[in-house]
């Protein structure tokens, strides 16, 4: 069995995996990280959502082997009280929460390479992220706080 | 998922000797990992080709790229080169798939990705590329997005990828490294018309391993477009990759390139258009015209006969956008 080395939240973790276990259960099952849902069977949904070494993907279609030597960060590693998270709270961005963990990772990917995108780009970005319940109005709001919120701390230090 | 065994290959040498029958190259993986999960593949090993230190697009004499087979599909639409001297490229990308998958995908994984034909995915179903021999119920059955030229009795199948449209555009070339040693591959001839033997997507030979895509200079206004069912996040109904000079502002056509996706079992590279164009004066009326000798050839299925006016308005509508922008 091929031995990994992950970077996981913060932490490391060295393991042997089953070849054809895929990343989501290796952070679910093994690692007992559970914020990482799994929604369907075909990379469709985006609920699981993760970003590797800063990047997002979806973990139901990544094998663990591929993660070895790379830095994962799940939902769960989110500092508390993240911009991104409480802004989904605010909006009332979620109803089920199925899909929460995935929208917020890919949001925060987003940002990565737009500070400040518009709605349609943010409808755009999270076009690999399907909801079910909220028709979308409340994510994109969300996301748009965030943004805001985001950029501030860089635009204070410049008038300063 | 069927067990197998995993090798991270550190050379092209190790990548190729390790690739020996029964494995499969790992690019990417986010089509090959959905294959094996639904059970259509189900290689006994996985040769990981992601670090070979093909991940570079560098700048050719010519002015052309070459773009590693690793480069993921996020780096190459993000590229600046790319973008701004090979737009309909960083198009062609930016329009298939969504971010998390394109930060996975490889250049080289892209162009091997399977079709997306129900069928084919579905295992409990006959199906002559997955199983040769065992009968094509598409062709009777479920096939509003599949071929309107080039198939065959046995197969009705289109290619899914929109960056191959793009190449095909493009005049590319693909860099091979096989059992034989290294050889280039023109872009027209990599994907093939399924004919009686559809299982074969491409003219490669078991172990071979893409290691770049060649792209020489282009420098002509150039544009990708893509109708398909939703706005975002689904595979093209149609296709189009295209690009025009002309002498002076609305003169003669002296060079053009159109290449269609969604239509066929391969990028459909529109030469019988091309053809009628070159010389021609750029105008809607030449362009429908081309257009419409093209499809000629169309041979659409019982479902699938929206596909000629949609192929026909979009290769009329790219090509006057790249007259007058
Ligand atoms: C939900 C979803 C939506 C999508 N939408 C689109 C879309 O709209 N448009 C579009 O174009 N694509 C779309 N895709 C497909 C996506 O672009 C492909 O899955 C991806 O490009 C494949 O690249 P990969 O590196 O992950 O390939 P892999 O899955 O790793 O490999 C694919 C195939 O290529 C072979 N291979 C890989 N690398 C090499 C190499 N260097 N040499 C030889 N063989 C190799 C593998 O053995 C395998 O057979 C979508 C995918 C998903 C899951
Ligand atoms: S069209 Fe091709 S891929 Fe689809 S069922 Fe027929 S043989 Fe299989
Ligand atoms: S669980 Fe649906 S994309 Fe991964
Ligand atoms: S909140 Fe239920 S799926 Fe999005």
């Amino acid at each position: 069995m091929p031995r990994i080395r992950v970077e996981v939240d913060g932490s490391s973790y060295e393991d042997d995996v089953e070849p054809r276990l895929l990343l989501v259960h290796y952070l679910r099952d093994r690692l007992g990280k559970v914020g990482t849902p799994v929604g369907c069977d075909t990379t469709n949904c985006g609920a699981c959502t993760v970003l590797m070494d800063g990047l997002s993907v979806k973990s139901c279609s990544v094998l663990a082997v591929q993660a070895d030597g790379r830095e994962v960060t799940t939902v769960e590693g989110l500092r508390a009280g993240h911009p991104m998270q409480r802004a989904f709270h605010e909006e009332h961005a979620l109803q089920c929460g199925y899909c929460t963990p995935g929208m917020i990772m890919a949001s925060i990917d987003l940002l990565r390479e737009n500070a400040d995108p518009s709605e349609d780009e943010i409808r755009d970005g999270l076009e690999g992220n399907l909801c079910r319940c909220t028709g979308y109005q409340n994510i994109v709001r969300a996301v748009r706080r965030a943004a805001t919120e985001m950029r501030r701390p860089a635009s204070e230090e410049v008038t300063s | 998922m069927r067990p197998f065994t995993y090798a991270r290959a550190a050379t092209e040498d190790e990548a190729v000797a390790a690739c020996t029958d029964g494995a499969a190259y790992l690019g990417g993986g986010t089509n090959l990992v959905d294959l094996m999960r639904l059970g259509v593949a189900e290689p006994a090993r996985l040769v990981d080709v992601a670090h070979l230190g093909h991940d570079r697009i560098e700048r050719r004499a010519d002015g052309g790229l070459r773009i590693g087979a690793a480069v993921t599909n996020g780096d190459l639409a993000a590229d600046r080169t790319v973008r701004a001297e090979f737009p309909l490229l960083a198009q062609a990308v930016l329009a298939g798939a969504s971010g998390q998958i394109r930060n996975l995908a490889t250049v080289g994984g892209n162009l091997l990705q399977r079709t997306r034909c129900a069928y084919f995915q579905d295992v409990t179903k006959p199906c002559n590329k997955r199983e040769p021999g065992s009968g094509c119920p598409a062709r009777e059955g479920e096939h509003r997005n599949l071929a309107i030229l080039g198939h065959s009795a046995g197969c009705v199948a289109t290619h899914p990828s929109d960056m191959a449209v793009a190449l095909a555009a493009l005049d590319a070339e693909v860099r091979v490294r096989g059992r034989e040693g290294t050889r280039t591959i023109p872009f027209g001839d990599l994907h093939r018309l399924p004919g009686t033997a559809p299982e074969r997507d491409t003219c490669l030979e078991p172990g071979d391993l893409i290691t770049a895509v060649e792209v020489p200079p282009l420098r002509m206004p150039s544009r990708f477009r893509k109708a398909r069912e939703r706005a975002s996040f689904a595979f093209a109904l149609v296709s189009i990759a295209a690009a025009l000079r002309t002498d002076v502002p609305g003169g003669t056509v002296t060079d053009v390139r159109i290449a269609l996706g969604g239509v066929a079992h391969r990028p459909w590279r529109a030469r019988r258009a091309e053809e009628r164009l070159r010389g021609a004066r750029a105008s809607g009326e030449a362009f429908l015209r081309a257009a419409e000798a093209e499809l000629e050839a169309a041979e659409p299925l019982r479902d699938n006969g929206y596909k000629v006016p949609l192929a026909r308005n979009l290769i009329v509508r790219t090509l006057s956008g790249l007259v007058a922008p």
